[in-house]
């Protein structure tokens, strides 16, 4: 069995990396004569050297194999090959970016990109990559998102390769019904991204509104709002958004408003959940403050205080939640799309496209150029939410101070 | 003792009282549905008659109160009604009208609660000891890498995932199979085998949250008095961490183990999607694709349900497992 014997491969490398650390350890203690660092070195550590070393001279390996001569090999390295160039692609980017940013600026934004690390400029570089996509989709795209092009095959193969099925015009081919997927990615970033934008921002006015509110007022409001938030958390939110999304299938076909919209709406309810609790729990902090109660005595009214004096002090941890949030959104989006129940076409969506194309994947063995498209579409859609989590995960370490 | 039963007992009363609540919020979101399931059903060649004995045969002609509590009361006893698709195949083909969604949805649970329970058996040590190593080296290369891959696999969705892994050990290197096709009567190792690919999918995904967090429970307490004790009796790091730290740190670990579990209960919905894999996910998705509403409302019920009790597991552990939870003044 093939399963089997991977693992019986798996297990003998594992054996001889643990036997390859003890000797490394012993050798280099006879060799240094008993240099500080290896006579105090743990075996774990001796062993993590090791691994580190083999996992390296592997990735080498992969990558000149991806450049082989011989085709069946070059294919089977392709993507190993592709990951490592983006990998250190855009380490390279952020390294500069983060250097343009020391040098370019105000005082206070050089002094911010001075301590920051490479993952947070990564992710500020990649966000700030989307928005231009999101922005000028329009005039970056080079055909339309609905556009069916006259004249031109369907299903063209990606790669550009006529060999393949493929077509220079159209580097990652054309879908079923003869769209350009480049020009639909690229409309992605402004649909995905913009939908997800939108939802998140409602679900913050929803959320932080009725958290500050509860926070202010207090009483029989604050009990009821809280209870029935409870409840809805109660219930997984992609399941309970499948089960709106069935009734509201049924709801946009009788009234003609569009689902996308619906789905705007009950995901911006179900997230503003999550936003209420942390909107309420920092507004009850601040509440009780000296100056609220200096407000309060001016008789300033109910808005003034909860938006000229709560919310200016509750920005910094409400804005760290915006990134998380905005993941989530992002991510529930791309999986009810992804399932078929998200946003509807003929708008352009990444995680439409994944499920639409995602049979090509098992051409990569002998063509990956063609089975290129639905990776692209998910990973446009990890590369984001990765490069959003490192920015939030650099801003959170940043304001909590921590050291170990 | 009594008072920690009287804490369980309460807790378990409290989700009780959660269920019932949020069994009045599905029932009431799916009264939300304009018109009528019956003239759904029947389509729009359906004749009044037609119409009327399939609301009077689902009880559609009583209020919506009366309609709840005998809702309720089949779910209690295990009568979940006929899905509509199934009640349209039959009556079309002159079936008896005897596939329930209780037969439905029991093989396709047990399905799913098999790849629960082999990525739990998979994810939970590999986590738990990457924590513990990760603690360990912190701020080395091992704790950067992991900090870095573990980030990126929380924040990318399932499917990228599933197809990562589909492209390499399926696609560039045939090991594992990539449609999750089982049925019965296979034997416990090729339905492992079939399994293994949405369960390392999984793996990946909720093993990442687990490890950050044990990892963070540990340091947590390494400044800590008795951790600077144990240092200055010259035990190793090691030992300082399995011994000391970790017993201490074993509550917020067997929480947020618990909160995963929970997680997986959404998480498998894609995830059995892109593998094919017959389970309530699966089903959950079809059945919510053509609106077959008694199934859609029972999926819907048991993944709250199973979401409700891990989370109620996880509140009882951590009150089990720390003496000042324990004893509440």
């Amino acid at each position: 069995m093939i399963f089997e014997s991977f693992i019986g491969n798996l297990a003998t490398l594992l054996i001889g990396i643990a036997v390859l650390g003890y000797v490394f350890r012993a050798v280099g203690q006879r060799v240094t004569q008993n240099a500080p660092f290896f006579r105090d070195m743990p075996y774990g550590v001796a062993f993590g050297y090791v691994l580190g070393l083999v996992i390296l001279i592997w990735l080498v390996w992969g990558f000149m194999q991806s450049r082989s001569e011989d085709p069946m090999i070059a294919n089977k390295f392709f993507f190993l090959g592709i990951a490592i160039q983006g990998f250190i692609g855009f380490a390279i980017a952020a390294w500069l970016f983060r250097l343009l940013g020391r040098a370019v600026g105000t005082a206070g934004s050089k002094k911010l990109f001075r301590s920051m690390p490479l993952t947070a400029s990564f992710g500020i570089l990649v966000i700030i990559i989307y928005i231009f996509l999101a922005v000028f989709a329009g005039a970056i795209a080079p055909y339309g998102q609905e556009e069916i092009l006259q004249g031109v095959a369907a299903n063209i193969a990606a790669g550009g390769d006529p060999a393949l099925g493929g077509h220079p015009d159209f580097p990652l081919g054309t879908d079923q019904i003869g769209r350009d997927i480049m020009s639909r990615l690229i409309y992605g970033a402004q649909n995905t991204v913009g939908i997800a934008f939108v939802t998140t921002v409602l679900a913050f006015l929803l959320g932080g509104t009725f958290g500050f509110l509860a926070a202010t007022l207090g009483g029989w409001l604050d009990q009821v709002l809280s209870r029935a938030v409870d409840v809805l958390m109660a219930i997984p939110s992609l399941i309970f958004a499948l089960l709106l999304m069935t009734i509201a299938s049924v709801w946009s076909a009788t009234l003609g408003i569009p689902l996308t919209i619906f789905m705007i709406v009950i995901i911006a309810v179900i997230d503003s959940t999550r936003v209420y609790r942390l909107a309420r729990a920092v507004g009850q902090n601040i509440v009780v403050m000296d100056y609220i109660e200096a407000a309060k005595l001016r008789g300033e009214g109910l808005g003034y205080l909860m938006f000229r004096e709560i919310l200016p002090n509750a920005t910094a941890p409400l804005l760290a939640e915006f990134g998380l949030r905005f993941c989530f959104v992002f991510l529930t989006i791309a999986s009810l799309s992804f399932l078929g129940v998200g946003i509807q076409p003929p708008l352009a969506d990444w995680g439409t496209m994944v499920r639409d194309l995602a049979g090509f994947i098992n051409y990569a063995g002998f063509a990956p150029t063609a089975s290129i498209t639905p990776l692209l579409a998910a990973g446009a859609i990890a590369l984001l939410t990765v490069a959003v989590n490192f920015v939030v995960d650099w801003m959170l370490h940043k304001s909590s101070g921590l050291k170990e | 003792m009594d008072n920690v039963l009287s804490i369980i007992l309460q807790r378990l009363a409290l989700g009780l009282l959660t269920l019932l609540i949020v069994s009045v919020v599905i029932f009431t979101a799916v009264n939300l549905l304009p018109g009528d399931f019956a003239e759904s059903i029947l389509g729009q060649g359906a004749t009044p008659e037609a119409v009327k004995s399939i609301r009077e045969d689902l009880g559609l002609d009583q209020g919506p109160v009366t309609r709840y509590l005998s809702w309720l009361s089949g779910m209690l006893t295990g009568d979940l009604g006929t899905s509509f698709a199934q009640l349209m195949f039959q009556t079309n083909m002159g079936g008896a009208g005897d596939v329930t969604v209780v037969d439905q949805i029991a093989p396709r649970l047990s399905n799913t609660l098999f790849l629960a329970g082999v990525t739990a058996m998979i994810a939970v040590p590999i986590a738990v000891t990457l924590g513990v190593l990760a603690a360990l080296y912190r701020n080395t290369v091992f704790d950067r890498a992991a900090n870095v891959m573990t980030l990126s696999s929380i924040s990318s969705p399932e499917f990228f995932m599933a197809y990562i892994l589909i492209l390499v050990l399926a696609v560039l290197n045939p090991i594992l199979p990539s449609l999750s096709n089982i049925y019965d009567g296979m034997s416990f190792s090729e339905r492992l085998e079939k399994t293994l690919l949405p369960a390392l999918t999984l793996t990946l995904v909720v093993t990442a949250h687990m490890m950050r967090m044990t990892r963070a429970a540990i340091i947590n307490l390494l400044a800590s008095p008795y951790i600077e004790m144990a240092r200055l009796k010259g035990m190793s790091p090691m030992r300082v961490i399995v011994k000391h730290a970790l017993p201490n740190a074993l509550a917020p670990i067997i929480n947020v183990i618990a909160l995963n579990l929970a997680y997986l209960v959404t998480g498998v919905v894609v995830v059995e999607v892109v593998f094919v894999y017959p389970g309530i996910g699966q089903l959950f998705v079809d059945s919510v694709k053509i609106r077959d509403i008694p199934v859609v409302q029972a999926c819907c019920l048991i993944f709250a349900a199973a979401y409700i009790l891990l989370n109620l597991t996880a509140d009882v552990l951590s009150i089990l497992s720390n003496p000042r939870l324990r004893h509440p003044k």
